[in-house]
């Protein structure tokens, strides 16, 4: 029986052993290996698609944290069927296309070991039912992001571009956190199924709107919506593989899943419509907008891809309007939105995925990717060339080829929404077409650039560092497999339709029934239609601003690049820097005193003051136990002690006083019923103090302190008054009653743990768990010992880390 | 008996803190080291002394004194003797490396 | 460190011996009367550490030839893999569990978990602490 868990699990094992495999097989290119995990989980994946189909869900729950709501749920339905489809299947693609396109020279295993890693978290995302499982996953992708944006590190163009996508992802993601903890206050639960069984409660509550803003922005980070869009064209520095895989299939498909995914909980609300299908649409203008006057190919994917996922959120945005009717037979037309969503959330896949690599293809024969160099490539490379005239066309929306038809549906939604009678849609909706169609002539004018401009006209060699010639086959098996989708899915669409976007539709809608009412049958040819008749001006007005692209292109010049997002963005890093160092240089002297200084005077202003204030402060004797003689003696050999401490001339009086406090608190264990404790601390002093011993060997002696008498008075204050601070918490502690104690549990550790020693019953089982973890300091401070005395930097090759 | 341990837990925690701040990296960790006995008096003392027999059930009858604030400090002990460990081979290689035990002198450059 | 004296040697000899018997003794009833991994560890390590003040560091690697780094690793390791080994159980990471046994020799005995969980606890204190101690001490 196949395990979701395990298709999220199997990645990262295997991305833990990469780097042993390639030491081992020097010889063979281990993409080869890597690609097996892929394939295989694709085909487990595809296997249970027609049972998916059917309306059949997968739930697998590990208890993780069970006391903290935290569990480890993988659920498996139609919506996560589609990205576990292309992160597995186009993962596959692109692996082997990496195989040629990466040479053995690279540092291949790092390359592997962060793609499964990326992996293997994408499909937990895609997976997971518990929030903070979601979450965890979701930030791990923007690690590995940022790992393979910077894979070529030595370039500071790739760093910053990591650094970039990390931080904004980054932020949207702890956005996104937020949101989620709010989520949990609303409904008390982790677990996205539930919260959307329960949704009704919700909408009322003060905290929706909150939460669903921060959850938007996490998705809008990530999916590059506008304004957050910039990290994307600087992640184009990461290699060609990474670009098609993670920044147009996969990663950047996440916020588009995480709004498909949270519409049952917040579609039908008025903002949420507006924001979703409003940024869409934004971005989609802008994207395509920035995209005409890019001149390197794969900048000009980058933008193509910020504006097609602005197409599939609008579109995401517009659908959610059929929540807020309810399900009738008027409202089924409204879902056709997301239905196009996501049918064109798989065509970009497939189309984009074809391009990037054929833009890898001229990258990596021919050196460049620059527009202005290259041209007439069709005679030399006809396989790349036919490849990236489909995706072209694909994406510019001209039939023959999918993105027609997912085209054809995304002006019809638009058309659609102009008849809602709500959130004032009767007077507002006009504009949903009018951007649409703009939107769309760009597109297609950028499409032509990339036919034209690249495999069309003059040929000019002597722009180049390389002699032309075809790609290897090993390249274009991965693009061909990729066209022959874009094809296919035209003449069978409605495949498509019935297996793999049915499903989901029961996912986004699942109060509107059976799913089969809101899955349409594809046509390319519907009629003289609204969408048909927007789809031929798009090509008429296209054709035509491509032909005068020369003579409105200028307009470009009028936006100052003072005023840039990436300005924005580039001051704001700089100004942070820069005031950050300033203030903590203020407070950072670098002398532990001060440090020490600022946390005492803390404990004493806040904790002395917050008790003082509340009125906290109580002392009775009424719960006091009769003292014994042998008791005040004690306590009194302690007290002088620890003051001789202070007044000890040399260090080896001050270490033995230490060791007299030690074994007084052990006699004082003995005497208050602690034998685990009296035996402990018996053993650990003797060690501590002959350590100290130990270490004064390697130490100077002890040098009376030349101190100005003024920091002396200042510490004995600050001293006397930390102590009374803790002597006044302690006693208003001590006669604090209003919580009953649990320690009554522990006593059943006979009968719970097999154990009559209470307090080893606590330390190995109730709450093995800290002791663990003890363990595990332990030895870190074990090793930390070793490391600095047995490895450190031999004389004359101290600067090893600045190399 | 409570109060009367809490005003030594206060003169122990005074002693700490004043040694902690001083210059002498020796003094400091010394003052760490009185600093953790403190503490584990006090969780020991804010969890009622002397209230019951030995928590070892077939060793005693009930009641029972509070078993886990003594597993708390079990591990606190533990703990506190890995940090003093540590921080002492820290000195002692910072002695080596700088020639001072002296903390101002050990304080780096301004723009570190 | 090199002390050489006859008396102490022969002296440590004994002592380390009834000092280890009593770590262990300390380690295996820590569960019904005062011990358990902590302390059976230190009292462990403090035998191992007094066996190394007595003799030569060369002397007695050759007759316990231990990396304590390694004992310390496989300590940690024995730790956490039993609270992921109650993962296999289908029960949350770290539950323990005990049951009664007739064993042929001790009659009728309890074996849990949490002795496998002690023996890393105990293993990963003596590796820490006589790391500590030899690494101070070797140290010119």
């Amino acid at each position: 029986m196949f395990s979701v868990t395990f298709a999220i699990i199997i990645p990262f094992i295997i991305a833990a052993l990469v780097p042993f495999i390639y030491r081992r097989f020097k010889l063979l290119h281990i993409g080869w290996f890597v690609m097996l995990v892929p394939i295989t989980l694709f085909l487990m994946l595809a296997r249970l698609i027609p049972s998916v189909a059917s309306g059949k869900t997968y739930i697998h729950t590990y208890n993780w944290i069970p006391s903290l709501n935290i569990n480890f749920t993988t659920y498996l339905d139609g919506l996560s069927m589609i990205l576990g489809l292309l992160i597995t299947g186009v993962g596959s693609l692109v692996i082997l296309y990496s195989i040629y396109y990466l040479s053995t020279k690279e540092s291949l295993q790092h390359f592997y070991c962060y793609l499964l890693l990326f992996m293997g978290a994408m499909l937990g995302v895609v997976f997971s039912d518990n929030l903070m499982v979601l979450y965890v996953f979701w930030e791990l992708t923007s690690v590995s992001s940022f790992l393979l944006i910077a894979f070529w590190n030595h370039r500071k163009a790739s760093r910053l571009g990591a650094q970039k996508a990390m931080l904004i992802t980054v932020s949207g993601g702890i956005a996104m956190l937020v949101g989620f903890i709010m989520l949990h206050t609303m409904s008390d639960t982790f677990s996205i199924r539930e919260i959307i069984a329960n949704v009704g409660d919700l909408t009322e509550h003060a905290l929706f709107i909150p939460t669903m803003i921060l959850v938007l922005l996490g998705a809008f980070t990530k999916s590059a919506q506008f304004p957050f869009h910039i990290w994307l064209p600087d992640a184009m520095e990461a290699p060609t593989p990474v670009s098609a895989y993670l920044h147009s299939a996969t990663m950047v498909k996440a916020g588009i899943y995480l709004v498909a995914r949270f519409t049952p909980v917040f579609g039908g609300d008025q903002l949420w419509f507006w924001v979703v299908s409003g940024v869409g649409m934004i971005t989609l203008f802008w994207g395509s907008f920035n995209a005409v006057r890019q001149t390197d190919l794969k900048a000009l994917l980058a933008y193509s891809t910020i504006s097609q996922l602005g197409l599939i959120m609008s579109l995401l945005g517009l659908g959610s309007i059929a929540l807020q009717y309810g399900y009738s037979e008027e409202s089924i037309i409204y879902t056709q939105a997301t239905f196009a969503a996501l049918f064109h959330l798989i065509n970009h896949s497939t189309f984009k995925g074809a391009l990037f690599m054929v833009v890898g293809i001229l990258d990596h024969e021919l050196g460049t990717r620059d527009i202005r160099r290259l041209g007439g490539l069709m005679t030399f490379m006809p396989f790349t060339f036919t490849v990236g005239v489909i995706g072209s066309l694909s994406m510019a929306g001209l039939p023959l080829f999918n993105g027609f038809l997912s085209k054809e549906m995304f002006f019809a939604a638009t058309v659609q929404i102009m008849n809602a009678d709500v959130f004032s849609l009767q007077s507002l909706g006009i504009i949903f077409p009018i951007i649409a169609w703009i939107a769309s002539v760009f597109t297609f004018v950028y499409c032509m650039i990339i036919i034209f401009k690249t495999f069309l006209g003059p040929v000019q060699p002597e722009k180049l560092d390389k002699p032309l010639h075809e790609a290897p086959v090993g390249m274009l098996i991965s693009p061909i497999i990729l066209s022959v989708f874009v094809v296919g899915i035209f003449f069978f669409p409605n495949l498509l339709g019935g297996y793999i976007l049915k499903p989901s539709m029961e996912s986004i809608y699942p109060t509107f029934g059976d799913p089969a009412n809101l899955t349409p049958s594809i046509h390319a040819w519907h009629g003289i239609k609204p969408e048909l008749l927007m789809t031929i001006g798009v090509v008429l007005v296209g054709a035509l601003l491509y032909r005068l692209l020369k003579k409105w292109k200028p307009v470009y010049g009028l936006l100052s690049s003072r005023y840039t997002l990436n300005a924005y963005y580039n001051n704001f890093l700089s100004f942070a820097e820069s005031k950050s160092t300033n203030v903590t240089n203020k407070y950072m002297t670098g002398l532990l005193r001060d440090y020490l200084v600022y946390i005492y005077l803390f404990f004493i202003l806040t904790v002395g003051g917050f008790f003082f204030y509340s009125g906290a402060f109580s002392i009775s004797f009424s719960m006091d136990v009769r003292i014994r003689a042998y008791e005040v003696i004690l306590v009194g050999v302690m007290a002088v002690a620890a003051v001789a401490m202070l007044f000890s001339k040399s260090r080896m009086t001050a270490t033995l006083l230490n060791g007299v406090l030690g074994y007084s608190i052990a006699i004082f264990f003995v005497i208050f019923r602690a034998p685990d404790l009296a035996l402990t601390q018996l053993v650990v002093e003797s060690i501590t103090t002959a350590l100290f011993l130990l270490a004064f060997s390697h130490l100077p002696d002890w040098k009376k302190e030349r101190v100005p008498s003024k920091t002396k008075i200042t510490n004995a204050v600050i001293s006397v008054g930390t102590g009374a601070v803790v002597v006044l918490v302690a006693l208003a502690v001590l006669n604090y009653d209003r919580f009953e104690t649990i320690s009554a549990f522990f006593e059943n550790a006979y009968e719970l743990a097999g154990g009559a020693n209470i307090v080893n019953a606590i330390l190995g089982d109730f709450r093995g768990f800290d002791t663990m973890l003890e363990v595990v300091v332990l030895f870190i401070a074990g090793l930390g010992v070793y490391t600095m005395i047995k490895l450190r930097a031999k004389k004359g090759d101290e600067n090893i880390e600045n190399k | 008996m409570e109060t009367l341990i809490i005003l030594l837990i206060g003169i122990l925690v005074a002693v700490a803190t004043y040694l902690i701040l001083s210059r002498n990296i020796i003094r400091v960790i010394l003052g760490t080291a009185v600093l953790s006995h403190a503490v584990h008096l006090l969780i020991l003392t804010l969890g009622g002394l002397k209230t019951g027999n030995v928590p070892l059930l077939t060793e005693a009858d009930a009641p029972y004194t509070d078993a886990l604030p003594q597993a708390l400090i079990l591990t606190a002990i533990v703990i506190s003797f890995a940090v003093t460990a540590f921080i002492l081979v820290l000195a002692y290689r910072a002695y080596q490396d700088n020639g001072t035990d002296d903390l101002d002198a050990l304080r780096g450059t301004n723009d570190e | 460190m090199k002390i050489n004296d006859v008396i102490l040697r022969t002296v440590t000899r004994i002592v380390v011996f009834i000092i280890l018997t009593f770590g262990v003794y300390l380690f295996l009833s820590g569960h019904n009367t005062p011990g358990g991994g902590f302390i059976g560890g230190l009292v462990l390590a403090s035998a191992i550490v007094l066996l190394y003040l007595s003799n030569d560091i060369e002397k007695v690697q050759k007759s316990l030839p231990l990396d304590f780094k390694l004992v310390a690793a496989s300590g940690v390791l024995l730790a956490t893999g039993t609270g992921l080994g109650s993962l296999l159980f289908g029960v949350p990471f770290m539950s323990q569990t005990f049951a009664y046994f007739d064993l042929p020799v001790f009659g009728k005995t309890e074996l849990t978990t949490v002795t496998i969980f002690e023996a890393g606890v105990a293993l990963a204190v003596v590796g820490v602490v006589v790391t500590i101690i030899l690494s101070i001490s070797e140290d010119e």
